[in-house]
């Protein structure tokens, strides 16, 4: 599950671009979690041979990735449970990506750790079926001007962003997204990379079999799902 | 300039409930002890192995002594922080949904991108 922690457990004294959990469970949620959005406190199971695999063959692959034995996940990878697997009760691997706290990496970097993770899990001597679930977001801002507006900061970026996932048209998204322009749709918009890692993961022109959207009154959520053909 | 230490002051308050009610009632004398007390401790040393280098300059301290979001922001503390801490701080005296959060953008009204940096 691909996620971001929101200065909870990850601190600008030692602070990860890439981390990968490797524990038996996961608290989650945080008090101010709890206190913005009424989230519910959570303990969730991990799958700590898939993350051990994962963190080696990662880490082979080219990818420094940092690791945590006792992590605390946050609204990132608990809402994505709650949506999908309410009863949440299938352990989990976190990956954690840095899109908040600058300097950050590249997105090409957020595109390769996607692909890298979707070679990884499909090379896996397992027979177990792994779902890779990533959050990231269009359009936002917080803390700042635009923020909280009738609708996102950028509804043409959303267009545009939504049409790239759907489409899988990595070549248009990493030729317009940089980390400079991502400061333009809303000073929060560089969680987009963590879509970008999961378009990463379906591959460049997946098409997404699923894809929906809603247009919130401070930002367009969207919602893209991806069946491997071994998978159907 | 010191983002991180004003970025630090927001995180750790925000999250222990005791603070934000205690940094609500007092904001001077809070960032007095806060910057006495807690500015220097890595937050995963003990005590003793604590910094020696860290503080406010004059218009960081005076911002937090008096809740100014406004300055805060076009100093270049973290804008999630610096919003959720606020959020928490506000939002209770204001009758309609987002009505504080939409004076906070407001109040920001005069910035267009490039906004203040938030790097540390």
């Amino acid at each position: 599950m691909v996620g971001s922690d929101h200065f909870h457990q990850l601190w600008l004294d030692n602070m990860p671009q890439f981390l990968i959990g490797k524990a038996p469970f996961y608290d989650a949620n945080f008090y101010n979690e709890e206190r913005e959005f009424g989230l519910p406190r959570m303990l969730v199971s991990g799958h700590e041979e898939l993350s051990a695999y994962l963190l080696r063959e990662g880490m082979d692959a080219g990818f420094d990735l940092a690791f945590s034995n006792e992590l605390r996940i946050d609204h990132s990878i608990t809402c994505p449970l709650i949506t999908l697997r309410p009863q949440a009760d299938l352990p989990i691997v976190p990956v954690y990506t840095n899109i908040f706290a600058p300097p950050l990496p590249r997105p090409k970097r957020f595109v390769e750790l996607g692909a890298a993770i979707r070679r990884l899990v499909e090379a896996w001597p397992s027979d177990q079926r792994v779902a890779i679930i990533g959050t990231g977001h269009l359009s936002l801002e917080l803390g700042g001007p635009r923020q909280f507006g009738p609708h996102g900061p950028d509804p043409e970026f959303d267009r545009q962003a939504v049409e790239w996932i759907a489409s899988g048209d990595l070549t248009s998204a990493l030729a317009q997204v940089s980390l400079e322009s991502l400061w333009l749709p809303g000073n929060a918009t560089h969680g987009f990379m963590d879509f970008m890692l999961m378009m990463g993961v379906a591959g460049d022109n997946a098409k997404a079999d699923h894809v929906d959207s809603l247009d919130l009154f401070h930002t367009m959520e969207a919602y893209f799902t991806w069946y491997p053909k071994a998978a159907q | 300039m010191s983002k991180y230490l004003l970025d630090k002051f927001l995180y750790t308050i925000d999250r222990e409930p005791a603070l934000v009610e205690r940094y609500r009632q007092d904001p001077r004398g809070t960032v007095a002890w806060w910057e006495a007390e807690q500015a220097n401790l890595i937050l995963n040393c003990p005590q003793a192995e604590r910094s020696t280098w860290l503080r406010f300059t004059d218009s960081e301290r005076e911002a937090l002594a008096t809740h100014n979001y406004v300055t805060l922001f076009e100093l270049g503390s973290h804008n999630f922080l610096l919003l959720t801490l606020f959020i928490a701080l506000f939002e209770r005296d204001y009758g309609e949904p987002l009505a504080f959060q939409r004076e906070f953008a407001a109040r920001l009204g005069h910035w267009t991108v490039p906004y203040p940096d938030i790097t540390t």
